[in-house]
């Protein structure tokens, strides 16, 4: 073992490391924690893009410890979990920034951020897990890292939210955890390997399979809302702006989408899981998600919560394109794993801003916000645009590669799905523009409370990732860019032939 | 070939302790002196052991070159070693613990004189139950674990101590009375007591009774729902140290024996395997019940470890329906996680009441005072008594899953599963306190009551969590020598 294939320990070790650190810093060292925080994600993103580098050149990080009679912790880093990684850890540095800002004064702060820390070593783990067990052990400790900060205010709401979080999540767990045994008895290994491991017990015992497959699907989707599953998620809407951006982005919904891809690609392998008629059935079941959650999200005046439906129905693209077993829509919906994420994460962020700043928390008091707050306002509308699918930002990208996925699958239903979500989309985040540019601010009422300017710290973030959305969208089809990356990916994923 | 120094380490694990619980009772001004050292000696000798095993295999010792049938053998294979090396890890931390507890906090005369010399007679009897190779020894070391035993319990003085210290004693010598029944009829009819010769013994009505006594009688040590009405009270209202040891080291011993009977006394019959699994079902549901429902910090960690034994018990069933060694592997893992675990919890648990000054769950998160080692210990400990990966709670649950799932066993998945979800509902009462919520009006102080009393519990349960990562290697250690069949 060479000293560069430790790279992918190094950097879980990063935020890990930094975890306790954070915990037992004294609350007051403001000025140390936060050069801690950034240091340690500033440090991540540059190992993480070394790491991408290397392994855009062909190298594959393989780590391995034996936990259990052939039964390993396997660290792998190869172009899937690099997507997934790089996406992490950009978004938790721009995030720590956001965050530094947004609790400057609050309580609490080194319990929170050392959780945070921790959730994001559990992303980590969860990206670089090279099988199902590795993964499993992951996703228990993103449960256990995220309960902390859901339940960050301690208000009555928040320990509520907090514990119907942690009856599903850990619920799921526990089925994943039985699924996981499963396809270790059922294949004798949790390995994730191109083209999957289950050929065999699929032609032998294709029932076991199948019921296997559902096992893991619930056990995943919990995490990644999948109706009827998703329960828990508009009512974790109650954490601190920073964590729901996280959550949303980055940590528990992706880890559950990130796994059904592992899960269909590379236990199942995409021809096996089409053969027992898997990815039907989990295209169907993306499909009323994405449309349940968007007609959800309608109703909702909350502004956090009518956002937290519309996560249900976009991260369920990513479902989707995975079960139209088509290398096109499989680009899209990897896409769509950053794609969603840089656009949600903005979102998130603003609506935080406008609480922070002005005091508003409902879609009906948004009247006239853009004008208060022209920059983060500019940014809401970019990624909002963005999730509505309006070319050259990045959900569009997303959303074609998606259609023209499902017409290459000979999956015609797909088009008219994708175009009434996207209507969907379009009339839940458009009156929430139109109110914001084109209504004349309200009369302050009364108790307004009091507005307060916010920082660089809170307006740069949603800004940058924005940004990103646009560049994301424009630049497609430039080298790195999260499409191209894709396209690497599912050359590998799919057999040459499928091009 | 340099020759190795013939020190006899089995019979030294088994003296050395004993020889320093006289002494210390002997020198009460230095009582603690003498205990950590005696303590820190047997680790040694059990280290020096441990090293033995690995390189040499099972080690035999006739006590007084007699030799069996007539003599004493003393035996140490994995399994021995691997609870012996438990035992004096986790006592050695407890003592550190126990030290600091005693000496700082103005304990009275009577706990810091008498701690030691019972806690070393603990030692020694734990240590000779570990290597005894025959019945009537593995009763009388029995005996010397409940009689140190009691006096832990009562060791406090208060009214609810001693009470529960009397219902304890009651329940002990019950117990051993049925064990001493069911190794009479063992004699009645092989007329030996070694484990060998019972292994060649063919199987017959008259034995299974035997086993089934001698079940019963370690089933109500070892706290087996319903027979476990002595045991919350009892661990629940000793001090810190001595409930760590109750919980963490002596309930093992009644299960080590079961375990090791189970192996000798072949097949256990099918009425017993479904009573055993039963009465584990019972276990988790009452015991974790009772932990929902309980008001005090230490009490709820006495039921947990109800709900622990029963599923330690589930995994007995599991592996005598059809003697399958993975599944007794498994239980040997769970032993050993539950001993480390809840070893630091106990500790955990009292270092917050010692800082807080009560341990009301409700109550934990207004104080001024914020434990905040002993919390993350606790928190730690937790999720290895739970069973979440990497901890070797979990890798003892694995297997015993895995054993049952290859065998179609799914109601033993299920109850395994439940057992889990209760255990994350009754501890999470504890942790989400933790979180504290600014309930205090006052000024919170910050992380006062950090103390070196903390590293013992820090420390255990930084190895629950951790040694799951080793659990192949301890496996593979377990199994030399072959206790668990297979034996060529």
């Amino acid at each position: 073992m060479n000293n560069a294939s430790l790279l992918p320990l190094i950097i879980l070790l990063i935020p890990l490391c930094a975890a306790p650190v954070l915990l037992a810093l004294p609350e007051r060292s403001a000025g140390l924690r936060t050069a801690i925080n950034l240091g340690a994600a500033l440090v991540k993103v540059l190992l993480v893009a070394w790491l991408s580098w290397k392994v855009s050149q062909g190298v594959i990080y393989d780590l391995r410890w034996t936990v259990l009679p052939g039964l390993d912790l396997n660290l792998q880093a190869d172009p899937l979990a690099i997507l997934f990684i790089a996406l992490s850890a950009v978004l938790w540095l721009i995030t720590t920034v956001y965050a530094v800002g947004y609790l400057e004064k609050g309580p609490h702060r080194a319990r929170f951020f050392g959780f945070f820390s921790l959730c994001v070593a559990a992303t980590v783990g969860i990206a670089l897990a090279g099988n199902l067990f590795t993964f499993l052990l992951f996703y228990e400790m993103l449960t256990l890292a995220t309960y902390p900060l859901v339940i960050h205010y301690g208000t009555a709401a928040a320990l509520r939210a907090g514990r119907i979080y942690l009856i599903y999540t850990l619920g799921g767990g526990l089925v994943l955890l039985l699924g996981t045994l499963g396809l270790w008895v059922l294949a004798g290994s949790t390995d994730f390997v191109p083209g999957g491991i289950l050929e065999g017990v699929a032609e032998d015992t294709p029932l076991a399979a199948q019921l296997l497959f559902a096992v893991l699907i619930i056990g995943l989707g919990v995490k990644a809302a999948m109706v009827p599953l998703h329960s828990w998620l508009p009512v974790a809407m109650v954490a601190p702006a920073p964590v729901s951006a996280l959550l949303h982005a980055v940590a528990v919904v992706k880890a559950g989408a990130f796994g059904i891809i592992r899960v269909v690609y590379e236990v199942y392998g995409i021809e096996t899981a089409q053969a027992l008629g898997l990815t039907t059935a989990l295209a169907v079941l993306a499909a009323i998600t994405i449309l349940y959650g968007s007609i959800r999200a309608l109703g909702q005046d909350d502004i956090k919560r009518r956002l937290a439906w519309s996560t249900v129905s976009q991260v369920s693209y990513i479902a989707l394109g995975v079960a139209l077993a088509s290398p096109i829509a499989a680009m899209g919906a990897l896409a769509h794993l950053i794609h969603q994420g840089i656009m949600k994460i903005t979102l998130f962020m603003v609506a935080g801003n406008l609480a922070e700043g002005l005091g508003i928390k409902q879609v009906s008091r948004m009247n006239g916000v853009g004008l208060i707050m022209p920059g983060s306002m500019a940014a809401f509308t970019l990624a909002a645009l963005g999730m509505i699918g309006l070319p050259p930002l990045a959900g569009f990208v997303s959303k074609w590669y998606l259609a023209a996925g499902g017409l290459d699958a000979g999956q015609g239903w797909v088009i008219p799905l994708l175009l009434g979500s996207s209507l969907l989309n379009a009339a839940y985040f458009l009156p929430m523009l139109h109110r914001a540019w084109f209504r004349q601010p309200d009369a302050a009422p009364q108790d307004a409370p009091v507005r307060r300017p916010i920082g660089w710290m809170l307006a740069a973030p949603p800004t940058a990732t924005a940004a990103l959305v646009l560049v994301a969208g424009g630049l497609a089809n430039a080298p790195f860019s999260p499409l191209e990356w894709t396209r690497f990916i599912v050359t590998l994923e799919y057999s040459a032939e499928a091009f | 070939m340099i020759e190795m120094p013939a020190i006899d380490w089995l019979t030294a694990v088994v003296f050395a302790p004993l020889a320093g619980a006289i002494l210390a009772f002997l020198l009460p001004r230095q009582a603690h002196w003498v205990g950590v050292g005696a303590v820190v000696l047997t680790a040694l000798m059990a280290s020096a052991l441990v090293l033995q095993v690995l390189t040499e295999g099972a080690v035999v010792t006739p006590l007084g070159n007699w030799g069996a049938p007539l003599g004493i053998d003393l035996r140490a294979d994995g399994l021995s070693a691997t609870l012996m090396a438990m035992t004096t890890g986790v006592g050695l931390l407890v003592s550190l613990g126990a030290l600091n507890s005693y000496a700082h906090h103005r304990a009275p005369e009577r706990m810091r004189r008498y701690f030691w010399p019972l806690w070393l007679l603990l030692l020694s009897g734990l240590n000779g139950v570990y290597l005894s190779t025959d019945l009537f020894n593995l009763y009388v070391m029995l005996e010397v674990i409940s009689l140190a035993a009691v006096g832990l319990t009562v060791l406090s003085g208060r009214i609810e101590a001693v009470r529960a210290g009397l219902e304890y004693m009651y329940a002990s010598i019950l117990g051993a009375l049925l064990f001493l029944l069911g190794v009479g009829f063992v004699y009645l009819e092989l007329g030996r007591l070694d484990f060998a010769g019972l292994l060649a013994a063919p199987p017959s009505p008259a034995l299974g009774a035997a086993l089934a006594l001698m079940v019963a009688g370690l089933a109500l040590k070892t706290a087996l729902f319903p027979l476990h009405v002595w045991l919350p009270q009892a661990h629940a209202n000793a001090t810190a140290p001595a409930s760590a040891l109750l919980s963490a080291l002596v309930v093992k011993a009644s299960l080590y024996i079961v375990l090791r009977l189970a192996q000798y006394l072949l097949p256990l019959s099918e009425v017993l395997v479904a009573l055993i699994g039963l009465l584990g079902v019972g276990a988790i549901l009452w015991g974790s019940i009772q932990a929902l429902r309980a008001e005090r910090l230490k009490l709820l960690v006495a039921w947990s470890t109800v709900a622990q034994i029963g599923l330690v018990f589930v995994a007995f069933a599991r592996a005598g329906a059809d003697g399958v060694a993975e599944s007794w592997k498994a239980a040997a893992l769970l032993m050993l996680a539950h001993a480390i675990a809840k070893a630091a919890m106990f500790l955990a648990a009292g270092r917050i009441k010692e800082e807080i000054g009560h341990d009301r769950i409700r109550e934990l998160d207004r104080s001024p005072v914020r434990p905040t080692l002993a919390q993350l210990s606790f928190a730690l400990a937790a999720i290895s008594l739970v069973g979440l990966p990497p901890s070797l709670g979990f890798a003892g649950k694995w297997i015993l899953m895995e054993g049952a799932m290859t065998s179609g066993y799914w109601h033993w998945i299920a109850v395994t599963m439940i057992a889990t979800m209760l255990s994350v509902a009754y501890f999470s009462r504890v942790l989400t306190g933790f979180l504290r919520f600014d309930r205090q009006r006052t000024t919170v102080g910050e992380h006062q009551g950090w103390a070196l009393a903390d590293a013992a519990p820090l420390t255990l349960a930084l190895c629950a969590l951790g040694l799951g990562l080793l659990a192949a290697p301890i496996l593979a250690f377990m199994n030399i020598g072959y206790p668990f069949g297979g034996a060529p």
